[in-house]
């Protein structure tokens, strides 16, 4: 393909972002105001577009600075061509894709535009989030963790069950005292470690494949946690009446309208992503995943490695387990049934490689979002469950076609 | 009708980079037995390829009887009447071995596999090149020398008119060799031609009716087996002149011995056994044999990566035992593993990351990495080495290969090594990059640093080694000054093959 580049001076394709930015802003801030100053300038037909011009404003005006201050270290210059236009699309043809379905679910409902659909979001995505940063470090070594939604049900279980009202009729431990909140908690999350150490053993010691590993801890933390759960005086029946300081660390609103599993899910993103690309640890899964012998020869401890990668996704799918007993205020044995399948194929199409490898935590935050506004905008407009599986099948094959297709390229 | 059974005239293959065969000719009579001979590279395996149909020629022509033909693909040469039986075997191990003979090409009856006609042509088969083997035991459970005589049995079952055999005998013992012999003088009697390599040359003047010989790609000649020795042989593989792709070397390697290797044996008995050498500050001891001397076991095994049976090593006068990478290092040692692509680079990881990666603690505290450190470091060793690249940042399978090399070699100096093992450094790197390789050895040496290195490339042990020790089969057998080595010297020795 001929490519004919064309060249813009960095300062001035700085300037245009910029411009644009803050336009939209001011814009934004005008609308939002004069809501507030009692003169609102536009319809509530729009409900809270104005707040999201005000978003999208900010966002631009921010990336036309960063490119004008740090011109010096991207280059003076800005060329575009018609392949970097291709690739670019290509790179984020699930951003678009999701923008057109965006659009077209506001257009049937523009509900869909209240701000607090966004936080419900978000708030959706946060538990799916933890897991899946979890499995993406089995899957940055070309594994899999099938017992991470196990480990949900288990941590889910054990957590409840300690952490119910002196009130409740059925308690699971009648006798039990109120103990801080924190111990149940980080038993449960132990708990799963100890089994997250039974998957990092199989594979490191026996060089068993990730796949088989963790399916036979998967039945093992199935059947364990269904034995506990079915302890007299409890038999089985689901746990209930929840302690009030439990629920709240899953349901407790920040401003009242934000779900304080955001913050929650933002602080374990940030860690993750420095475990990933600040850490020895993190370099060495990459090196495993990118060239296991390799690696081996370059020294690098590949038996701990792998071990610390299976205790750690235990550990964050029982803090998610324990989150999610909190959240809805309950927990049976089937709790997390299949989540492990959801937060591979939310990584997947944030772009981990399954060869290994390949994968960052910004591609599957978009990854689990994605899932998120899909079947929440679907459901906002009122689709089947049914269709709604379809179109999330479809929606996992397309896009990891259109993320290998990039590979393919080059 | 043409006196030849196959011609092959003009014979030229390029791969990028390099010329590996240029216009090389072979001419098999119908009936005899060919031998084709040369050192590693010399293009052997690549003409035979050609033939076979795995590579495609640039140019030159092959006959079959007298026609011409132009092989694409490898069922074609089949069909032709041309077989290859490869160095190492492998067969689907957990089938009968008749299957594994007649894959492709069941006996059917109906739509269903006819088994006791299969039985009964395997039978056949084996009766016609005396083989006493079982059609319907798994492949797996055979020794690799009856897996080798079935292999042979195969291609007589194609009533190949050219059997190509690349080393049939580097698995055999003696007693199998004679065998194998005895059954390819069966297939002479059939009219069959065998194309025959191997480096053992008492076997190619015992079983061979000419020999071709081959150096650098090209070809240097054709000769009745009853007209050469040996010692002929070798000089033919050999004669070439050492021209000018070296640095000079004015290094000159002290007294102080930094590593002694005593007596070393691996628990494989095919492997390295009985192994003693002392490597001398600043020295370049270079360990030169043919494919299979278990140079690269030997240098895994001083590293680490394999297990010792018995023997020591011994630094700066203190016996050491290695028992991971981590330990070797911690011992001064750093090694540059043969096979850069498998168990070298990472390429889809940046150059920094694979710069870095052998020296990542050294970076961190608590666990957490000193970006602007490694940072640093990277790009004062890619400097100093001279690797070319856009950017450390840059994934490190678009690098050519001379470049990943470097990388490669700078990732060990970042750890400070004493001693570098270096298996065969410049293969498959272009020229202009194989003179900076030489060049980093040469600075090294000069800093007081010791170089072991394992080469299959003659000019390259004689050009840069102070010493060689030359290995076959896993023993030393000899280890030859500078001054006193030269090519008929090293390949007398590194196929003094056991008797």
């Amino acid at each position: 393909m001929a490519q004919t580049a064309k060249k813009l001076p960095r300062k001035k394709y700085a300037m245009v972002f910029i411009l644009i930015g803050a336009v939209c802003s001011a814009v934004g801030a005008l609308l939002v105001f004069s809501e507030y100053g009692g003169l609102p300038l536009y319809s509530k037909k729009v409900y809270d577009l104005p707040w999201y011009i005000l978003m999208v404003g900010v966002l631009v005006l921010f990336y036309g600075i960063y490119q004008r201050t740090a011109s010096r270290r991207l280059g003076e210059e800005v060329s575009f061509s018609g392949g970097s236009a291709k690739s670019f699309f290509l790179k984020y043809a699930l951003i678009f894709a999701l923008l057109v379905l965006v659009i077209v679910v506001i257009c049937i409902e523009p509900a869909f535009l209240k701000l607090d659909v966004m936080f419900d979001i978000l708030a959706q995505s946060s538990i799916k989030l933890i897991i899946a940063l979890g499995i993406c470090f089995t899957l940055l070594i070309a594994g899999t963790d099938l017992s991470a939604g196990r480990m949900v049900g288990l941590a889910a279980v054990i957590s409840a069950s300690m952490l119910q009202k002196p009130t409740y009729a059925s308690r699971f431990f009648p006798n039990l005292p109120q103990v801080p909140v924190i111990l149940p908690i980080l038993l449960a999350v132990l708990a799963c470690m100890c089994f997250g150490t039974l998957n990092g053993f199989l594979v490191a010691k026996f060089g068993m494949h990730p796949f088989i590993a963790t399916l036979a801890t998967q039945v093992i933390i199935y059947g364990a946690c269904s034995l506990y759960f079915d302890m007299p005086p409890n038999n089985s029946q689901p746990i209930g009446g929840v302690r009030q300081d439990f629920q709240d660390l899953a349901q407790f609103k920040l401003f009242g309208r934000i779900s304080i599993l955001v913050p929650i899910a933002l602080g374990v993103t940030l860690i993750i992503w420095f475990v990933l690309n600040k850490t020895v640890f993190g370099k060495n899964v990459y090196a495993i995943g990118g060239n296991t012998e390799a690696a081996v020869v370059s020294g690098v401890n590949v038996f701990r490695t792998i071990m610390g990668i299976f205790i750690l996704a235990s550990a964050l799918s029982g803090f998610g387990g324990v989150l999610e007993a909190a959240r809805t205020a309950g927990a049976t044995n089937n709790y997390g049934t299949g989540y492990e399948l959801d937060a591979i194929a939310a990584c997947s199409v944030g772009g981990v490689s399954l060869a290994g490898g390949v994968g960052k935590v910004s591609g599957i935050v978009v990854g689990v979002l994605i899932f998120t506004v899909i079947q929440y905008g679907l459901q906002f407009i009122g689709v089947s469950p049914m269709w709604q599986q379809i179109i999330k099948g479809i929606i996992i094959a397309v896009a990891v076609a259109i993320d290998l297709s990039k590979y393919h390229k080059k | 009708m043409s006196e030849y059974v196959l011609e092959m005239e003009h014979i030229s293959k390029s791969f990028p980079g390099v010329q590996a065969l240029q216009d090389v000719f072979l001419k098999v009579k119908p009936g005899s037995v060919h031998a084709l001979v040369g050192e590693n590279g010399a293009g052997k395996s690549t003409l035979m390829k050609c033939l076979f149909g795995i590579y495609i020629k640039d140019s030159g022509e092959i006959r079959l009887d007298g026609k011409r033909v132009e092989i694409t693909n490898s069922k074609q040469a089949l069909d032709l009447g041309i077989s290859m039986i490869h160095q190492e075997q492998h067969p689907i191990r957990f089938r009968p071995v008749m299957e594994n003979i007649w894959l492709g090409r069941f006996p059917k009856r109906g739509i269903a596999v006819d088994k006791k006609a299969m039985i009964q042509k395997t039978r056949h088969l084996f009766e016609e090149v005396g083989l006493d083997i079982d059609p319907e035991v798994p492949a797996g459970t055979l020794s690799p020398s009856n897996l080798q005589l079935v292999e042979i049995a195969k291609a007589a079952s194609y009533h190949s008119k050219v059997i190509i055999m690349d080393e049939p005998t580097s698995s055999l013992t003696e007693n199998e060799t004679e065998h194998l012999f005895q059954i390819i003088r069966k297939l002479q009697t059939h009219g069959c031609a065998v194309i025959y390599i191997s480096h053992k040359m008492e076997e190619i003047l015992q079983i061979s009716d000419e020999v071709t010989i081959m150096r650098d790609g090209k070809y240097v000649g054709t000769w009745p087996a009853t007209e050469l020795t040996t010692d002929e042989i070798i000089r033919q593989m050999v004669g070439r002149e050492l021209t000018n792709r070296f640095p000079p070397k004015d290094t000159a390697p002290g007294q102080e011995v930094v590593l002694e290797v005593k007596d070393l044996c691996s628990p494989l008995p095919r492997s390295f056994q009985h192994v003693s050498f002392q490597l001398h500050r600043g020295e370049i001891l270079g360990i030169g044999g043919l494919v299979g001397a278990q140079r690269t076991e030997l240098v895994e095994a001083i590293f680490g990566l394999r297990s010792i049976a018995s023997g020591e090593v011994v630094k700066d006068h203190k016996k050491f035992s290695v028992q991971s990478v981590d330990d070797a290092k911690r011992h001064g040692l750093a090694l540059l593993t043969e096979e850069r692509r498998a168990t070298g680079i990472f390429g889809i990881l940046s150059v920094l990351d694979n710069t870095v990666i052998a020296n990542q603690r050294r970076y961190a505290r608590h666990g957490v990495l000193n970006n602007a450190r490694r940072v640093r470091d990277a790009k004062e060793i890619t400097e100093q080495l001279n690797v070319k690249t856009p950017s450390l940042d840059e994934q490190m399978q678009y690098l050519s290969g001379g470049n990943q090399q470097k990388v490669l070699i700078g990732r060990w100096l970042l750890t400070d090594p004493d001693i570098l093992i270096l298996d065969e450094p410049t293969r498959g790197i272009d020229v202009g990059a194989k003179y900076e390789i030489y060049c980093i050895m040469l600075d090294l040496v000069k800093k007081g640093k010791s170089i072991l290195m394992v080469s299959s490339e003659m000019p390259e042990l004689l050009g840069m080694a102070d010493r060689i020790m030359v290995m076959c089969e896993g023993r030393v057998t000899g280890i030859l000054d500078r001054k006193e080595a030269d090519q008929v010297s090293i390949m007398q020795l590194a196929t003094q093959y056991r008797k």
